[in-house]
């Protein structure tokens, strides 16, 4: 090719820079997918879900263990946690946070809190604090890009991907389907729904199911990804979705991916381009300044104070 | 009516004092007889400090009416701050050096307690909530890359590599992720109850002072609050800063008990475990805050919960669940609510 030096080294900077980016939005696709859960709860139960993470971690357990031990293939693996997963979610919200309905926040918060203790001790007694290598599903072969000067993993592609289609999936199901306008109800005001003959604590426990269900998938990828398995995986994740989703606007199904994506990608560059051991610093600030110009977050409805 | 509600609180002032000094003198007693197991006084002084960190994150969250999810930031803040200023300061006496360094503790966690208290104060609920999080993360990405060594020329500083070089006699103190190893054990349980002494002296009078009352109006109406003329920043800032103080001198005493710190320690879990403190005690009440503190340190200690070792942990969190939902419960309540009536109807019929 007809390149100099200098060309040469630009094009190179360029492809390192697009690298990071898509490992940037790969790792912000998890992100978005965990902050859907968090997001999702909080707008219909108004409660800030700790355990949602701890629910990551046991998805991943249960898919690690079905496909190395009971050496199920990975799609059964992944729908069993999904399974496994959804019916802990509403057993979590029936027994721990449904009895907690007229409480203040911050007890039905030290629940969450109880709970998520409960799951991470829980799975250290059940699978002990060792780490456990997660398979990899995907070929290790890379895709190739302009004759094999950019790389693109497999695991990168399918959580894109993965994303997409769960993001196209929720916002058909809470626009069209009549459970989707009834959690949408209930967020608005749960009395109201309550009058119009909608049965709000199966829209919870609905929306419960489908966060637990995308936290396993959730968990699969990320363990993809990270490959080590600790009964704490999830609580790290868990804390930066969360804040994924407050920064695109806690409530918001579109801010989950807005900002699960930009704290994925502010992340990776972060640590790239500025310092490693610094990227969560440099993410949380981000939040920080980003909160205090819009105190709602990105795309978060501004809600007038009332006298 | 006035009198009377003033009579109360005072009430419950001197028996929050009381209740202090009588464990403190019970315990010295059982400590100085020999009745305490050694693990038991190896947990006098951590106790003392997570009670003071309860009493501090209480007036944050049941005084001043704000969720901080990152007060364990200013914690490290004032255990690192303390735990180089106790390695560093020239005073031979034990209990002077200790005192200096609680002092600088309170110090540097009140200076980041300003910095940090100036914009998260401006959000509100569980947004702020978040902000708070978040700085107690971004602190600790901080003291995990920061280098402190000292010699023969003062301290040395340097962050994210360890660019420092010793003039003769130098050694490192902070030495990042590594934390601060060999400190010299000074913390006392005598100082822990000073500690605590002080802080509910400062808390009650802070109250029952025109700025606690300020404060308090902010937590139950801000809007009419402000409508009247209270300077919402001001007081706001001033609840803020002291508590973050409180948890620094809190920090140091915790430091200056342990063998090493590591930024670890201060972490997430740990702010959620002092706010677990105030919550079970009871928002804005001291002297729950400090039963809860010192009985859910003691717990996992003590030897009925030893024997279940793997299980301590998955019991506690069954506990917490529980209580909460005990507390919350309908029936429950009514139960209290019904004795408390019966016993104000008793107060009522003796005068």
């Amino acid at each position: 090719m007809g390149l100099n030096t200098r060309q040469k080294t630009r094009c190179i900077a360029l492809l390192i820079f697009l690298n990071h980016l898509l490992n940037g939005i790969s790792l912000g696709s998890v992100y978005a997918i965990i902050a859907l859960g968090y997001t999702m709860v909080y707008g219909i139960a108004k409660m800030l879900n700790f355990a949602h993470g701890d629910v990551i971690m046991v998805g991943a357990y249960i898919c690690f263990f079905a496909v190395s031990s009971f050496s199920l293939p990975p799609v059964i693996g992944v729908l069993l946690a999904m399974a496994l997963c959804t019916v802990l979610g509403m057993v979590i919200e029936r027994l721990a946070y449904k009895p907690l309905r007229q409480a203040t926040s911050l007890a039905v918060l030290i629940t969450a809190i109880g709970v998520s203790y409960f799951l991470q001790n829980g799975a250290q007694l059940l699978w002990t604090s060792n780490i456990k290598m997660f398979p990899s599903f995907f070929s290790s072969q890379p895709i190739e890009l302009f004759g094999g000067e950019l790389k693109v993993s497999v695991a990168a592609v399918v959580t894109v991907a993965a994303c997409i289609v769960i993001m196209l999936a929720l916002t058909w199901f809470t626009g069209r389907t009549k459970m989707g306008k009834a959690m949408r109800a209930c967020s608005e005001d749960k009395s109201a729904a309550q009058l119009m003959g909608i049965n709000v604590d199966a829209t919870i426990s609905m929306t419960f199911a489908i966060g637990s269900a995308l936290a396993a998938i959730a968990g699969v990828l990320f363990c993809s990804v990270y490959p080590t398995l600790t009964p704490t995986t999830g609580s790290m994740p868990g804390i930066k979705a969360f804040t994924a989703a407050v920064f695109g606007g806690i409530g918001s199904i579109p801010g989950a991916l807005l900002g699960g994506v930009l704290l994925g990608v502010i992340e990776i560059f972060a640590g790239a381009y500025i310092s490693t051991q610094m990227s969560n610093a440099i993410v949380f600030a981000v939040l920080i300044v980003v909160l205090l110009v819009r105190p709602t977050g990105l795309l978060g409805k501004q809600i007038r104070e009332k006298v | 009516m006035n009198k009377l509600k003033m009579s109360k609180t005072n009430r419950v002032n001197f028996a929050t004092y009381g209740m202090v000094i009588l464990a403190y003198i019970v315990l010295q007693v059982m400590g100085n007889a020999g009745m305490l197991s050694s693990t038991m006084k190896g947990q006098l002084v951590p106790i003392c400090a997570y009670v003071a960190m309860a009493l501090s994150l209480n007036l944050t969250v049941g005084v001043l009416g704000e969720l901080s999810l990152g007060h364990a930031g200013f914690m490290s803040v004032g255990a690192f701050a303390g735990a180089v200023a106790a390695a560093a300061l020239p005073i031979p006496s034990d209990g002077q050096r200790l005192a200096a360094a609680m002092v600088i503790g309170a110090i540097a966690a009140a200076v980041m307690g300003t910095l940090v208290g100036i914009p998260v104060l401006r959000l509100n609920g569980d947004y702020l909530a978040i902000v708070t999080l978040a700085f107690g993360q971004i602190i600790k990405s901080i003291v995990e890359n920061l280098y402190i060594g000292m010699d023969t020329q003062g301290l040395r500083f340097s962050f994210l590599e360890n660019r420092i070089v010793f003039k003769d006699g130098g050694r490192m103190i902070l030495n990042a992720a590594m934390g601060v190893n060999g400190i010299q054990k000074i913390s006392t349980f005598t100082a822990g109850f000073i500690l605590i002494m002080l802080i509910l002296i400062v808390i009650f009078n802070l109250v029952g002072s025109r700025a606690g009352r300020a404060i308090m109006a902010l937590r139950d109406n801000r809007i009419a609050a402000e409508s009247v003329g209270v300077p919402v920043t001001k007081y706001k800032l001033m609840a803020f800063v002291i508590s973050a103080a409180m948890a620094g001198a809190a920090g140091t005493l915790f430091a200056l008990g342990q063998n090493t710190i590591t930024a670890n320690k201060f972490d997430f879990n740990t702010s959620i475990l002092i706010l677990v403190f105030v919550v079970l005690g009871g928002q804005g009440n001291m002297w729950g805050s400090i039963l809860a503190a010192a009985f859910l340190t003691i717990l996992p200690e003590t030897p009925a919960m030893r024997g279940l070792a793997d299980y301590r942990m998955l019991i506690y969190a069954v506990i917490l669940i529980l209580v909460m939902l005990a507390t919350n419960n309908p029936t429950v309540q009514d139960f209290i609510n019904a004795n408390f009536r019966k016993k104000k109807k008793k107060e009522g019929a003796a005068k």
